[in-house]
């Protein structure tokens, strides 16, 4: 009896601890080698990569769009010759690298395998995962490359050829991470993970045959997000292993349960983290790396956590170490890792979960009835943006409470943030890896190259060949992280997404809008046509929350919205602002390229005809170069902390107001 | 004032396609101290002016939402401009009736280069108006008319949005996605008046886009004669040389004198009624009246001189 009891609340032996990663990367391959170093040092125990934008989106350092983006948010990677410096005595044969790409995931993953090849290691040893999920970048983090259908065709191609090949690789991470930032709910966010799941398991199944389905469904990992309300945010995660088990059963018959296992890795909530008060940001993470690993029926396998100066800028290798010392305290301090499940037969996780699983059930039948996650991207973005509009609307009300930011505002000045407390990546990088690339490109055997990608254009034009031996061939021979996805646009089409705000509800008409249609009334009188603004996200970042959030407040505030999606150049958002003569242009940016593209879109306005057209800013924007903005002609800067988006469009009515020479209102 | 506004009116009559976004700021506003000079741009356009109605073929492209209008205008404005014709478009969002605020451009974007002046694209708010067009956009497709080879109107809506469209294009096509079963009712109960070309989209369905392509078809050969045309406008892109044909076809067997002459004298009625109400309406002795009144004028006059024709007339009467 003794031991009975014994043997129910205690493990036999302490569980090991989840793998422990850092999302990092910028610069250079050779700076983001030496950081993946230092980290591992640190006790870090497998590889996180984060990629720059040209190289997720396919571009190569000199295209246009990739101007202000080169080593901003993550590493250039543009051939095989800068993975090699990127892994530089790395030991692959052992690491387990975790890639966050997805648009050009099967270049990234041919490049890794060539580098593999070339150290004598083989493929079939290789560790790790892709992110390779398409759907989320359409509804989210925007780094799209292709349309929907030869972008599922990619993924499946990628799964069917590391199930044979790599068959320790995850393929596909179903990423619900970004759909959190995108304002999901944890219902939306179960829901749409599994629609994803599925809509990607249906384009595999025909490629691989049904006794190849339990070894493609076990590949299958999954990327979630965790908010801060830890509880539920647990439950969630119940609440997914619940959903996936029963879909390999059902729909794949799948039957061993271990290729049934809800396998995850987690990067905690960056929306929630502030830019007011900092240094609660740790407190947050911390709660939020519980919410992951409370329960041991669904703790994550693979953990990175956000800096807590993310809101900020750039973390710097001490802001990251400080979150790896988080992991590594809850690990290896706490007695976390001794007991069983602490949830099981808890009446309120099973209350929580059950809720859950309900309303994600009900959210995924809705999905189907529209076909199917491809068929109903336009819903599940209309459906994100509302929620995030209502999130806002929530924390604008008072009603959710966001420490520092709606509630305890007073505080001491933070030592903290005396530096700025934020690392910046030297501008000289780009014009170091444009050269580069064109060394690169005189060294290379040109014979070798043009002859790999007119095999791969042959390929992608075919119906149903798998591109990856074409892809890895490219790779060999030295082709770019431009010129492949160039090769396939040529072969696919281009494709943009829906925004997803002209379906968004209308905000309710509390006090403050109702003044400020007023307001915006009387500018609109005095202008004598509507108010217009043309809200624009220039370059390659696809985060576009702000850009929506603020178009749709713009829109319930009666103004007339120009709001064309993501990934435009400055001269296309000149050329719209001056074509469809708005009053105002606010633009967004959080990838940290300001610098460079909001002087260009100045620049280009003036070109057009359009300089007298004022301009506001918002995104991650450091005080220093905000006051560079606004000495360059920008009317006004805002940051995170500005969370109140009537407040900002009141002060954009009044920049067009006095722009105008209309009197202030009485 | 009233000299740069004739003078931006000159430039659009010379095709100086630069002179478009002045104008339509000019011509979208609707402060009345402004009318003089609206009057003025649009009297530089005019047929007297121009020696003749403008040569730009006119083209409404109307449907419900969803129907992939905007993807297919982007993929026809391709085709036009390949073959060398200059494009201006001007889309029609509704707007809220709470807040006035509309979402513009949230649209298929017409990828273009920059640079290339030979497109022209406006959004415009359709504002309290009901049936599609927004205040100023009669206007502004004239003035277009005259500087461009090309000018779009877009609209959204089925059952009445492509009758006020009508009114001011040389051909109106209706674009309708497979299984859209409403359009076929619409049609056959006549609540909805026949479109020139009928364009069913996403033919990229195969089986599901043919047999919507049979049903509308055999729904209009009831009605007339309107052709019929599938498009795929995602790759692989398929069927809009066709249209872009179908659409000249038409407009090579249009009377455009007769259609702008009545498009001018149901335009300026509309602006009429929007100043004046049914009382002014009244005051003119009923639409059917007016109606005959406007017959009798000069057929080259524009539409503030045929407004102002209608005022001096209900002062008279």
């Amino acid at each position: 009896m003794r031991d009975n009891l014994h043997m129910s609340h205690r493990l036999p032996e302490r569980d090991k601890p989840w793998m422990m990663r850092t999302y990092a990367g910028h610069s250079t391959a050779a700076k983001s080698n030496a950081l993946y170093r230092g980290n591992l040092a640190k006790g870090q125990t497998g590889l996180s990569i984060a990629f720059d934008l040209p190289t997720q989106t396919g571009y190569d350092s000199g295209h246009e769009l990739a101007r202000g983006e080169v080593g901003k948010v993550g590493v250039p990677v543009a051939h095989k010759g800068d993975m090699h410096a990127l892994l530089d005595g790395i030991p692959l044969d052992r690491m387990n690298t975790s890639m966050t790409i997805n648009a050009t995931a099967a270049w990234l993953l041919a490049l890794y395998i060539v580098a593999a090849e070339e150290n004598g290691i083989d493929p079939s040893v290789l560790q790790g995962t892709t992110q390779n999920d398409i759907i989320k970048e359409y509804l989210s983090r925007g780094t799209y490359a292709f349309p929907p259908a030869p972008s599922l065709r990619l993924i499946a191609d990628t799964v069917a050829y590391t199930v044979e090949h790599v068959p320790r690789w995850n393929p596909v991470n179903i990423c619900s991470y970004h759909l959190q930032e995108a304002g999901a709910t944890p219902v939306q966010e179960i829901a749409f993970a599994m629609a994803t799941a599925i809509a990607v398991l249906d384009e595999v199944r025909p490629r691989v045959g049904q006794e190849q389905m339990g070894a493609v469904f076990a590949r299958i990992s999954f990327f979630v997000n965790a908010g801060v309300r830890f509880v539920e945010e647990h439950a969630k995660l119940r609440a997914m292993a619940t959903l996936w088990e029963a879909l390999g059963r059902e729909r794949y018959g799948v039957h061993d349960p271990k290729h049934l296992r809800f396998r995850y890795g987690v990067q905690v909530n960056s929306l929630g983290l502030t830019e007011s008060q900092p240094e609660n940001n740790v407190q947050r993470i911390v709660l939020e790396a519980l919410a992951v690993t409370l329960g041991r029926d669904a703790r994550a396998r693979a953990i990175q956590l956000p800096a807590w100066n993310e809101a900020l800028g750039l973390p710097r290798p001490w802001d990251q170490q400080w979150s790896l010392r988080i992991q590594q305290v809850l690990a290896y301090e706490t007695d976390l890792l001794e007991y069983p499940d602490l949830f099981a037969g808890s009446h309120v996780m099973e209350g929580l979960v059950g809720e859950l699983l309900e309303g994600a059930r009900a959210e995924l039948a809705r999905v189907d009835e529209q076909g199917g996650a491809v068929e109903a991207v336009p819903y599940m973005k209309a459906a994100l943006v509302e929620s995030h509009r209502a999130r806002i609307a929530r924390i604008e009300s008072g009603q959710q409470v966001l420490v520092g930011v709606n509630r305890y505002t007073e505080t001491e000045p933070s030592p903290l943030t005396d530096d700025g407390g934020i690392m910046t990546v030297d501008p000289a990088v780009e014009a170091e890896q444009l050269a580069a690339l064109e060394a690169w490109r005189a060294g290379r055997d040109e014979e070798a190259v043009r002859g790999a990608l007119t095999e791969l254009a042959r390929v992608a034009a075919s119906e149903d060949e798998n591109v990856m031996p074409a892809t890895i061939a490219a790779a060999r021979a030295g082709a770019t992280t431009g010129e492949w996805a160039q090769c396939l646009r040529d072969a696919f089409g281009s494709y943009r997404a829906p925004t997803g705000v002209g379906d968004a509800a209308a905000a309710p008409s509390g006090e403050a809008l109702a003044t400020l249609r007023d307001e915006v009334a009387r500018v609109a009188e005095a202008l004598g046509r509507g108010l217009k603004i043309l809200v624009g996200k220039p370059g390659l970042d696809g985060h576009s929350n702000g850009a929506e959030q603020i178009a749709v407040r713009a829109r319930d505030a009666g103004m007339e919205v120009v709001y064309e999606g993501i990934r435009l150049t400055p001269s296309q958002i000149a050329r719209s602002a001056v074509d469809e003569g708005v009053h105002v242009i606010g633009l967004s940016i959080l990838s940290g390229s300001h610098r460079e593209l909001i002087p260009d879109v100045l620049e280009a306005l003036r070109a057009a005809g359009g300089g007298e057209i004022p301009v506001v800013v918002g995104g991650i924007i450091p005080e220093a170069d905000a006051e560079a903005l606004r000495r360059a002609g920008v009317a006004a800067v805002y940051t995170p902390k500005d969370f109140e988006l009537t407040r900002i469009l009141r002060d954009v009515v009044a920049v067009v107001a006095e722009h105008n020479g209309i009197a202030a209102a009485a | 004032m009233s000299r740069e506004a004739a003078a931006l009116g000159a430039r659009l009559r010379e095709r100086d396609l630069g002179a478009a976004p002045a104008a339509l700021n000019l011509l979208e506003n609707r402060a009345p101290a402004r009318r003089p000079e609206i009057a003025a741009l649009l009297a530089e356009v005019s047929p007297a002016r121009l020696g003749g109605e403008a040569s730009a073929h006119v083209v409404g492209v109307t449907g419900p939402p969803g129907a992939g209008k905007s993807t297919l205008l982007a993929a026809l404005v391709r085709v036009w401009r390949a073959r060398g014709r200059t494009v201006g478009v001007l889309a029609v969002d509704p707007s809220s009736r709470r807040s006035g605020g509309a979402m513009l451009g949230d649209r298929a974007r017409i990828d273009a280069d920059p640079a290339d002046r030979g497109l022209f694209v406006r959004s415009m708010a359709a504002g309290e108006r009901l049936g599609g067009l927004a205040p100023a956009t009669r206007a502004a497709a004239q003035a277009l008319a005259a500087a461009f080879d090309v000018v779009v109107v877009e609209t959204v809506g089925v059952g009445q949005s492509e009758t006020e469209v009508a009114e001011v294009a040389d051909s109106v096509t209706v674009v309708v996605q497979p299984a859209s079963g409403d359009v076929l009712q619409f049609l056959k109960a006549g609540i909805m008046e026949v479109p020139d070309v009928l364009v069913v989209t996403k033919a990229d369905l195969g089986v599901v886009a043919d047999r919507a392509v049979r049903d509308l078809r055999s729904a209009v050969t009831a009605l007339g004669d309107t052709p019929v045309v599938a498009v795929s406008s995602i790759a692989p892109v398929a069927g809009i040389e066709a249209l872009a044909d179908a659409l000249d076809a038409h407009r090579a067997g249009l009377n455009v004198t007769a259609a702008r002459t009545r498009a001018r004298r149901l335009g300026a009625l509309a602006d009429y009624v929007a100043e004046h109400g049914e009382r002014g309406l009244r005051a003119l002795g009923g639409r059917r009246t007016a109606e005959r009144f406007l017959a009798e004028q000069d057929p080259a006059l524009e539409g503030p001189a045929l407004v102002d024709a209608l005022e001096g007339r209900a002062g008279a009467g």
